[in-house]
This record gives C-alpha cells, structure tokens and sequence, in this order.
C-alpha cells in the first residue's frame, strides 16, 4: 500500500499542470452580488410600482425587514464563498445568523399581529412563494455553479448558506413588488418559501456529491 | 531551534512549494507531497486506525489536494489547509464505510466457492471467459469500469483511481457493489 502511495505521487506529479489560483472569496462574492444587485435594480426600475412602495416604506418596521432580509442575504453569499474553501473555519456558517435571526423574530411578531386579524386568509401567499422560488432558482444556480469552482469538501453545507443568501435577496426584491397589505399567510410563505429554497439546494448538492463520489 | 520554529519553518517551505506547483512546478509538487504525506498519514490516523484502511484514505487524500489544488492561496499556511482536507476525507470514508456495513454485506468465501457441486460448476462455466465477458458487461458503466481495472487488469487502488479519475473510496464501493452483482446473477442461473 505504501508503494502505491509512492507510485501515486509521481503520477499525480508527472501530470501536475499550471493552475489557476482562485481569486479572494470576498472579491467572488462582491462581484456576484454586484452582477446580481444590478440585474434585481433593473428589474425593480423596469416592472415594480415604487410609488406605491415609497408609501409603504413610511412603516419603520418594513425598514428595519428590508434592511435585515438584506444583511442577511449579503452575509450568507459572502460567507458561503469563504466556506466554499477547505481552510476557512466552520464559523463563517454564522455570519448571517443574528440579521436573520432579527429578520424572523419581526416576522414573528408581524404574523402574531397578523393573526388577529386575518386567520387563516390566503392574501396572496401563492403568488409569494412563486416569487421567491422563481427568483431564487435562477440566482441560486449562478451562485451554486460559482461555488463549485472551489470544489468544496462540504457542498450540502454550503449550497444550504449560499441559498440562504439568494432566498433572502429574493424576499428582499419581493418587497418592491407587495404594493399592499400583508396577511399572516404571506408572512407565513415568506418564510416557509426561504426553508423550501433551502432544503431545495442542499440536498440537491448532498445527491450530487454522493452521485459523483459512486 | 524548538518545535514551533521547525513547523514555522516547515510551513513556509510547503506554502513556497505549493505556489510553485500551482505554477506547474512538478519537481516542487512531487517535493511537497512527498514531505506531506507522513503529515496527512498523522492526521488520518486520528480517525482510522487500520493501516491498510488509512493508507487508502491518505491516498484519497493526494488526489483530493490535486483536484483542489487551485483553491489555495499561497499568503496563508499550508497546513491547517491540508489538515482540513485531510480530516474530512477521513470523515467521509468513514461515514461510508459505516453506510456501505449498514446496508451491505461483504462475504468473499461466499461467491468463491458453494457447498452444492452443482452449484460450483456452475461457477466454473461463469468462469469461462465468454460466460464471465458477458456477466460484466451487464453490469452499470462504472461498477464494470471498476472490475475491467481492479480484477481484469489486476491494477492496484492507486493506479485504477488515477486511470479512472474516480476516487479510491469509490473504486471500492463500486467493485463491492459489482461482485454483489455478479453473485446474484450466478445464482439466478442456477435456479434457472
């Protein structure tokens, strides 16, 4: 065995060509959020009423969501990036954490209120959840096919906080496009839409890896 | 000059002849993994005890810092990154091992050799090489690229990996997978 070894080194050595060292990961990962800001600011110029955004805005909790959706979503991309290599510590997985933590506890709060007064009325949970997962798919697969550039030692782990990231930058934009008022079941998608996401990605990357490891 | 110093030292030669074979330096490269490998043996050897199994997992561990070579940065240390690499190889070869028992029973005599006589010639008529062509080449593309290398052409772990661009781990389950395989096929002759 410990031939082979041997054996194994001047092969893998004798093969050995340049190549080409990965740039930093949080220059990655800005320049896809760059590329992914621009496309999602010329989606909401072009097609959202921001009007009648504007006026919602007044409400300083919807800033305080938008601005955690947004933190959360940034910080999962860029700490998926760094998790991506094998050398950064595990504790990168937390980076996002307290702004989606803070993001959740006020959709807890908004969906207590909500429930007095709206039960179980659907709102437009439906076209919610569309929204996220359609807008998540696409940005998800751009950031995944980046991801795999690394070839990470654990892709379930960082497909699951890379679509953390896209999820929640997807929630964020949907904001543009809720001209109107909210009922428990669309809080209620919001957040159950980010789960699907994902749970979506992570185990499509955990049959992935086991698939090409057979 | 203590230990601390030597590793520090130690760390910088590595970091130096990483970025050289990044470059395509193959002297530095066959350099470095030569230097490394008592280092990722250490390391395996925390998890698998077995030297033959660990062996196996340190020369899946050569090929994973091949493939993935381009993902280290040379201003940072090479160790913690080769550990890093070195442990969750470790890891994943034990999870599978522990996947592979769970559902799978390996019995080697069992396919070698029956108690009925009908039965082993049977086997031997498998074994003729057309009845044995034949079962192969039923088998799915990769369990019959695992036996075509590791049983036909009687290549070692390494040598079928580098050939196949298939880690070690895999070669093993695939060639478990593909005599479980044939064993079922001879049995279903023989009712037959």
């Amino acid at each position: 065995m410990i031939d082979d070894t041997s054996w194994l080194i001047e092969k893998l050595a004798a093969e050995a060509r340049p190549v080409k060292r990965l740039r930093p990961p949080g220059l990655r990962a800005a320049l896809w959020l760059a590329a992914a800001g621009a496309l999602i600011a010329l989606a909401i110029w072009r097609f959202s009423d921001l009007h009648l955004f504007v006026q919602r805005a007044q409400s300083a909790r919807l800033d305080w969501e938008m601005a955690a959706m947004l933190l959360t979503g940034i910080l999962a991309v860029v700490a998926a990036f760094h998790l991506s290599l094998p050398d950064r510590a595990a504790a990168w997985a937390l980076l996002p954490l307290p702004p989606f933590a803070l993001w959740l506890a006020s959709m807890g709060v908004n969906c207590y209120r909500h429930w007095f007064t709206d039960g179980w009325a659907p709102g437009s949970s439906w076209e919610c959840l569309k929204f996220i997962i359609g807008v998540s798919v696409p940005l998800g697969a751009s950031l995944l096919y980046l991801l795999r550039r690394a070839a990470p030692l654990a892709p379930a782990r960082v497909a699951a906080i890379g679509s953390l990231g896209v999820a929640s930058i997807a929630a964020f934009t949907l904001q543009f496009f809720h001209p109107f008022e909210v009922t428990f079941m669309d809080l209620a998608t919001q957040v159950i839409a980010v789960g699907l996401v994902v749970a979506a990605a992570s185990a499509y990357e955990r049959l992935r890896s086991r698939r090409a490891a057979r | 000059m203590n230990s601390r110093d030597a590793d520090r030292q130690n760390g910088a030669e590595w970091s130096a002849l990483m970025a050289r074979a990044q470059d395509g330096d193959r002297k530095a490269y066959e350099t470095l993994l030569r230097q490394a490998v008592p280092y990722i043996r250490a390391v395996v050897r925390r998890i698998h005890a077995a030297p033959d199994r660990s062996e196996e997992v340190v020369q899946d561990v050569l090929l994973t810092v091949h493939r993935v070579r381009h993902t280290y940065d040379p201003a940072r240390p090479f160790g913690p990154w080769l550990a890093a690499i070195a442990r969750r190889r470790s890891i994943d070869a034990l999870r599978r091992r522990r996947r592979t028992e769970a559902h799978e029973v390996s019995d080697a005599v069992a396919y070698e050799t029956f108690a009925d006589p009908a039965a082993n010639r049977q086997e031997e008529k498998l074994a003729t090489a057309a009845g044995l062509n034949a079962a192969v080449a039923g088998l799915p593309a990769r369990q019959r690229e695992a036996i075509r290398l590791l049983k036909l052409r009687g290549l070692s772990l390494a040598e079928a990996s580098v050939e196949s661009g298939t880690s070690i781990a895999a070669l093993k389950v695939n060639v478990h997978r593909a005599i479980k395989s044939l064993r079922k096929r001879m049995t279903g002759e023989n009712e037959s």
